[in-house]
């Protein structure tokens, strides 16, 4: 019975516009990447415009990590139970390691969100505009970065009112800014890459706090890798949240790291994020 | 049966390329066939009303066409653009509003109309103009600087139709735009429509189940049921097949063999959850 409309009007079977032919011109070379950062400029607008709406989240989100400082650090700062080199004071180790830790918390968050945005069509609607793949979810990765800067603002007064004796060098805080935007659009693209693969939020949300500690805990964040076991020595290795960490460290509280390591691992395990997790974006479209 | 010849656009034949063409579209989820050898032409300027009980197939056809599903079989073009091969370009031409209500709830009116606009390339100099265009278009001048966690269902759609429109879309994509609002909301948002309609050449395509809107706002109809199209034509044209006093229902019931009433009541439940799921969510 259908068969029958095939038969469709001639008038278009030679159809005029083979891709990249008669129709529009193609594509300048470096128009990909204009777009690329075009785009990632406009997700950053986006998350700044919600920052200035809504603060509450950056006080509520300040609150663990002063928990973490205040008496986990000054507790064994007290007791001197972990031997941290340089001789500085251990809050003054720890606080790198918890500003780390909670850009990766709020990192881990927007693969949560982009569920979100799917289940209330948002993300289709994205999608539908002329925003490569790799452009959304590279935005989305430091639109998160820009959330992180905000709360690294807000770790790093609470760490100098506590004492830490950190830089103030505005080239190493320049540092810290890159390294908190690489750090969290890695732990973002890695949140993003298990939503294209959970697909639902209840799921992810379990995923997602069985691996944040995890990556906490197997990183150099609360104590130097020498201390650990060899075998958690070998998982630190390879986390790239002890190389976050590390970076930090050196540029805050100048302790001794190999900062373009660091950057470069950072760097490099970004641009994979955003590779597999916009691989994965069109299943969360499905 | 296929009304096939009222599938040419009206206006007698224009060199002008068709707005949308789909030639024997289809598309599987596992083993089933949710749109099957889809054959449907819409001219410019045209607005078509996809008709169908939920489960028709809409959606999944809309969803090829803006270019978020690749067609197993056949080919869908936008102003002569295929979907699959160029699915950047079709982009460009097409302003998409979804079926549950995706406005941005914690950015403002103006913000929500401003990232689309910077999403589409409109160029800076000319951003504020459209953004404030496409906005009061909307009616949404004096709303625009508040949260739309303030706005009311039938205002978030009419953001959301200015959202599609900053770019000066070609084609109009509509899922349900009426779905889940009150009565007075939904005349609300046809006035806003049918007035864009007569200020633009824009074509339309949209999803509805409810037959009377088709009936009033659209220039034709296509009834969708199973995955398959049963039958196009102007909604005067269909009625009149059936002899006298017939309702777009039963040209429905005709089509199809079902009563597109069970299918409604259902939607009509869904509607209601989903409103519910938008206002918990826009808090």
């Amino acid at each position: 019975m259908t068969s029958a409309a095939p038969g469709a009007p001639p008038a278009a079977s030679a159809d005029p516009l083979q891709p990249g032919r008669l129709g529009l011109p193609a594509d300048p070379p470096l128009a990909g990447l204009r777009r690329l950062i075009s785009r990632v400029a406009t997700l950053c607008w986006v998350e700044l415009r919600k920052i200035r709406h809504d603060r509450t989240e950056l006080y509520t989100r300040a609150i663990q990590p002063a928990l973490w400082l205040l008496i986990f650090g000054e507790t064994f700062t007290r007791i001197h139970a972990i031997a941290v080199p340089n001789g500085i004071p251990y809050l003054d180790f720890l606080a790198p390691g918890i500003l780390a830790q909670s850009t990766l918390f709020i990192a881990i968050f927007y693969g949560i969100q982009i569920i979100w945005e799917r289940d209330a069509g948002v993300l289709a609607k994205l999608m539908v505009t002329p925003t490569p793949r790799a452009a959304l979810i590279a935005g989305k990765g430091f639109a998160a970065g820009v959330r992180s800067i905000v709360q690294a603002a807000v770790i790093v007064v609470l760490s100098a009112v506590l004492g830490v004796a950190m830089t103030t060098n505005p080239l190493n805080l320049l540092g810290v800014a890159v390294i908190v935007v690489l750090g969290s659009a890695f732990f973002s693209c890695l949140s993003m890459s298990i939503a294209g693969v959970a697909l639902s939020r209840d799921r992810l949300m379990g995923i997602g706090q069985a691996i944040t500690m995890p990556l906490f805990f197997s990183s150099n964040a609360l104590y130097p890798e020498r201390l650990m076991p060899g075998w958690l020595q070998a998982i630190s290795k390879v986390n790239p949240l002890s190389y976050e960490v590390s970076a930090l460290r050196g540029l805050l509280i100048a302790v001794p790291t190999n900062l373009w390591l660091d950057a470069g691992v950072l760097t490099g395990a970004t641009v994979a994020g955003i590779t597999v997790a916009s691989l994965l974006l069109p299943r969360l479209a499905r | 049966m296929q009304s096939h010849g009222t599938d040419q656009p009206r206006s007698a034949p224009t060199l002008a390329v068709d707005a949308v063409r789909c030639a024997g579209l289809r598309y599987r989820f596992g083993a089933h066939v949710a749109v099957d050898r889809v054959d449907l032409l819409i001219a410019p300027g045209e607005t078509l009303g996809l008709l169908g009980p939920n489960g028709a197939g809409k959606t999944t056809t809309i969803r090829m066409l803006t270019t978020l599903l690749k067609p197993d079989e056949g080919t869908v073009t936008v102003f002569g653009v295929d979907a699959a091969a160029q699915p950047m370009r079709v982009r460009r031409l097409i302003g998409y509003v979804p079926q549950s209500l995706s406005a941005d709830a914690s950015l403002t009116g103006w913000e929500n109309v401003e990232l689309f606009a910077r999403l589409f390339d409109v160029p800076r100099h000319v951003r504020r103009r459209r953004v404030a265009e496409a906005l009061s278009a909307m009616g949404l001048a004096e709303a625009a600087q508040r949260l739309v966690k303030t706005y009311s269902g039938g205002m978030i759609r009419r953001l959301e139709l200015a959202q599609a429109l900053v770019n000066a879309p070609r084609l109009l994509v509509l899922d349900e735009p009426t779905v889940g609002l009150d009565p007075i909301a939904r005349a609300d948002v046809w006035e806003f429509i049918a007035g864009l309609r007569r200020s633009s050449q824009t074509t339309v395509l949209m999803t509805t189940h409810y037959m009377e809107e088709a009936d009033l706002y659209c220039d034709r109809v296509a009834l969708m049921h199973h995955g398959t199209l049963r039958a196009t034509g102007t909604s005067d044209e269909l009625k009149a097949g059936l002899g006298e006093g017939a309702t777009l229902d039963d040209v429905f019931r005709h089509y199809t063999g079902g009563t597109l009433d069970d299918d409604s009541e259902q939607g009509g439940i869904r509607d209601v959850r989903r409103a519910r799921r938008t206002a918990r969510r826009l808090g």
